[in-house]
C-alpha cells in the first residue's frame, strides 16, 4: 500500500460526490476551452496574416471605394513589388436567415489575386478555367463541402450592394496551404462585376474596395504606408495604408467588447472551478478531521497530511480537467458545424489544452490550501474529540 | 532499581474555555517502571485522558516535564514528536479509529509505512501482529465488515505493529460489550506478560482495572 493508493481511495470515498465534482469541473473546463477557442478563432485572421502584405483602403472606411486609376501609381511606390485589389461583393444565397448561407464573397483581380495570396492553392487547370470564364468563381474547399458545391455548379446570389440576380459557375476549388487558411471564401472576377454593373446601373462607378500590396522587405512597411497615403492626402479618396495584420486587427477590435466579455467569462469559470473543488475538499477534510488526528497520533507529520489533501485535490481537479478537455473537442466541433462560416478557422489549440489543464491544476492547489493549513494546525487532541 | 520508562514531574495542565481557565491536571508526579500494566481510573473530567495524552506526546503540559524512554517529550518540536510517536508509542483508542477505506491489513500497515522497512518486512510485521490478535483470517476485511471487538483487535495490532516502547490505551473496552471487552483485556494482559509491553490504560470500569498490576486514581486533577 502506498500513499497514492490512500489518496485514490480517499478521493472516491464518496463516489457520487466525487463524480459530480469531476463533472462540474469538466463542464467548467470545457466552457473555458470553448471560450478560449472562440477567442482564438476570432484572432485567426490576424494569425494568418502575411508579414509582407499591406492593405490600402479609404481613410474613412473600406466601404468607400478607391479609384482603380490609383493602381499604377501605387505600384510605382519604391518597395512595392506587386499590387492586387478586391471588392466586397456581398449578396444573399438561399435563405438569408440561415447563418450557414453567409460566407465572404469578393470580386478580385483574377490576374494578380492568387499570386498575391499563395496560401489559396488552386489547381492550375481550374485556375485557367476560372480565367477564361468571366462569370466563373473559385470557392474554398470547406465551403464546397458544406454546401456540396462541385466544379461546374452554378451558384445564384441575390445582390444587395450590387442589386439583381447573379449567377456564378464554380470553376475552381482552393485548398489552404496552412491549417489557419480560411477555406470558406468565394472569389469572382472584378472585371465581370464592373461590366455587369455598368450595364445594369449606368452611371454607377465600381472602384476597388481595397488594394493589397506586397512589399519586398517588411521593414519598408512604415515608409511605404507613408508614401502611399501622401499620394492621396488631398484627393477625393484619401487612403489609409497599413500592414495586413493591423488591418485584420482592426476587424477584431470592432468586436473587442465581445472578446473582452468572453475573456472575462473565462476568468469567472476559473473561479467556478475553484469553488466547486474547494467545496468538496473542505467537506472531505472536515469529515476526516478525526482520521487526520489519528494519523498524526500514529506518527504521520503535517507534510504527510498536506500530501494526502493536496494529492486528493489534484486527483479530482485533474480528472475534471482531463474530462473537460476531452469534452471540448466534440463541443468545438459541434459549434463549428452550427456556425460554419462565422469562424472559418476554428480548432482546439495545444496551448488551450495546456492552459485548461494548468488552470485545473492551479485551482486544485488553491482549493487545498485552506483545508490543509487547518488540518495541519489542528491540535491532535481537538481532532480526536471531533465527531464526524 | 530499574529506571522508570515513564517519568512525570510536576506536570500541570489547564484548558481555556472562552475567558475561563479550567485546570485539568495539578502538579502530577508519576513513575511507571518498564513492563508495568498501569490502570488510571477516575471520574469523568478527572484528567486521566489528558495525562494519557501527555504520556503519548499528543498534548503538551503547561508546566513540568514528561520523560518517556529517556526522552523529555516536552522539549521536542512537532515534527520530532511525530517521529518519536511513530517509534515509541502504540495508541489504542476507545472508538478504534480505523481508517474505513483501508482493510484490516492496510490499517495495521499504516504506521509501518513510516518505518524504513521493505514491503516484505512490512508484510511480516502485519501478519505477525494480526496473528497475535487472532485475526489472520480477517486481514482483508474492511472495518465495516468487522464487529466492534474485532475492530478493536485490529486497532491493537496497529498499535503493536511497530513494536513500540509503550502501549497507551484510552478506555479500550468503553465501546464494547462485556465479552468483547474481556477478550481485549485478555489480549492486553498477554501483551504485557508475554511480550513485556509497558501498558498505561485509562478506564473507569473497575472490572477492566482489575487486570492492571497497579491502579492509580485521579480526582480533580490530582493523583490519589
Amino acid at each position: 500500500m502506498k500513499i497514492l493508493s490512500i489518496i485514490f481511495r480517499n478521493a472516491f470515498r464518496h463516489r457520487l460526490r466525487t463524480i459530480l465534482t469531476i463533472l462540474g469541473i469538466a463542464t467548467a473546463v470545457m466552457a473555458f476551452g470553448l471560450l478560449r477557442t472562440i477567442v482564438g478563432a476570432w484572432n485567426a485572421g490576424v494569425a494568418g496574416s502575411s508579414a509582407n502584405r499591406m492593405i490600402v483602403r479609404h481613410r474613412v472606411s473600406f466601404i468607400f471605394p478607391l479609384p482603380t486609376a490609383d493602381r499604377p501609381e501605387i505600384a510605382k511606390v519604391p518597395g512595392v513589388t506587386s499590387v492586387s485589389w478586391a471588392n466586397w461583393f456581398g449578396g444573399v444565397y438561399g435563405d438569408p436567415n440561415d447563418f450557414k448561407n453567409f460566407w465572404p464573397r469578393f470580386a478580385v483581380d483574377p490576374d494578380t489575386w492568387f499570386q498575391m495570396y499563395p496560401e489559396f492553392v488552386v489547381p492550375p487547370d481550374q485556375l485557367a478555367a476560372f480565367m477564361k470564364d468571366r462569370s466563373g468563381c473559385i470557392i474554398g474547399a470547406k465551403l464546397a463541402a458544406q454546401h456540396g458545391f462541385k466544379i461546374g455548379d452554378v451558384i445564384t446570389l441575390n445582390g444587395d450592394i450590387f442589386p439583381g440576380s447573379w449567377q456564378f459557375t464554380v470553376r475552381g476549388i482552393y485548398h489552404g496551404k496552412e491549417p489557419s487558411t480560411d477555406e470558406t471564401q468565394m472569389f469572382l472576377q472584378w472585371n465581370y462585376l464592373y461590366e455587369q454593373v455598368t450595364q445594369r446601373e449606368p452611371g454607377r462607378s465600381v472602384g476597388a474596395g481595397w488594394y493589397v500590396l506586397r512589399v519586398g522587405n517588411a521593414d519598408d512597411m512604415p515608409r511605404v504606408a507613408g508614401a502611399v497615403d501622401d499620394l492621396y492626402q488631398n484627393s477625393q479618396a484619401p487612403t489609409k495604408t497599413e500592414s495586413e495584420r493591423a488591418f485584420q486587427q482592426g476587424f477584431v477590435q470592432m468586436s473587442s467588447a465581445i472578446i473582452t466579455s468572453l475573456q472575462l467569462i473565462s476568468f469567472i469559470i476559473i473561479g467556478i472551478i475553484l469553488l466547486v473543488l474547494a467545496n468538496t475538499i473542505v467537506m472531505a477534510v472536515r469529515e476526516r478531521t478525526r482520521e487526520y488526528a489519528v494519523l498524526k497520533t500514529i506518527g504521520f507529520t503535517g507534510r504527510h497530511l498536506a500530501a494526502f489533501i493536496l494529492g486528493e485535490s489534484l486527483l479530482i481537479g485533474l480528472a475534471g480537467g482531463l474530462v473537460g478537455v476531452l469534452l471540448t473537442f466534440p463541443v468545438v466541433n459541434g459549434f463549428s458545424k452550427a456556425v460554419p462560416t462565422m469562424f472559418p478557422v476554428i480548432g482546439v489549440a495545444p496551448v488551450t489544452i495546456a492552459l485548461a489543464l494548468a488552470t485545473a491544476a492551479l485551482c486544485s492547489v488553491a482549493a487545498a490550501v485552506a483545508p490543509t493549513i487547518r488540518a495541519v494546525r489542528l491540535p491532535i487532541v481537538n481532532g480526536l474529540r471531533t465527531v464526524g | 532499581m530499574t529506571n522508570p520508562i515513564v517519568q512525570i514531574r510536576g506536570v500541570s495542565k489547564a484548558y481555556k474555555r472562552d475567558a475561563m481557565t479550567v485546570p485539568v491536571l495539578n502538579n502530577i508526579t508519576l513513575d511507571v517502571p518498564p513492563g508495568e500494566f498501569l490502570g488510571l481510573m477516575g471520574p469523568s473530567g478527572s484528567g486521566k485522558t489528558t495525562l494519557l495524552n501527555l504520556i503519548a506526546g499528543i498534548d503538551r503540559p503547561d508546566a513540568g516535564s514528561v520523560s518517556v524512554a529517556g526522552t523529555d517529550v516536552t522539549t521536542l518540536s512537532e515534527s520530532q514528536l511525530a517521529k518519536w510517536r511513530a517509534t515509541h508509542i502504540g495508541f489504542v483508542f476507545q472508538f478504534y479509529n480505523l481508517i474505513p477505506v483501508l482493510t484490516a491489513y492496510e490499517n495495521v500497515e499504516l504506521p509501518l509505512l513510516l518505518a524504513p522497512l521493505s514491503k516484505k518486512q512490512r508484510k511480516e510485521h502485519v501478519e505477525t501482529a494480526l496473528a497475535l490478535v487472532g485475526l489472520s483470517d480477517r486481514m482483508h476485511h474492511s472495518p465495516r465488515q468487522l464487529s466492534g471487538g474485532e475492530e478493536q483487535r485490529v486497532a491493537i495490532a496497529r498499535a503493536i505493529a511497530t513494536d513500540p516502547t509503550i502501549l497507551v490505551a484510552d478506555e479500550p473496552t468503553g465501546d464494547l460489550d462485556r465479552k468483547s471487552g474481556d477478550e481485549i483485556l485478555t489480549l492486553l494482559e498477554r501483551l504485557n506478560k508475554e511480550f513485556k509491553k509497558t501498558i498505561v490504560m485509562v478506564t473507569h470500569d473497575p472490572h477492566a482495572a482489575e487486570r492492571a498490576h497497579v491502579v492509580r486514581h485521579l480526582d480533580k486533577g490530582e493523583l490519589q
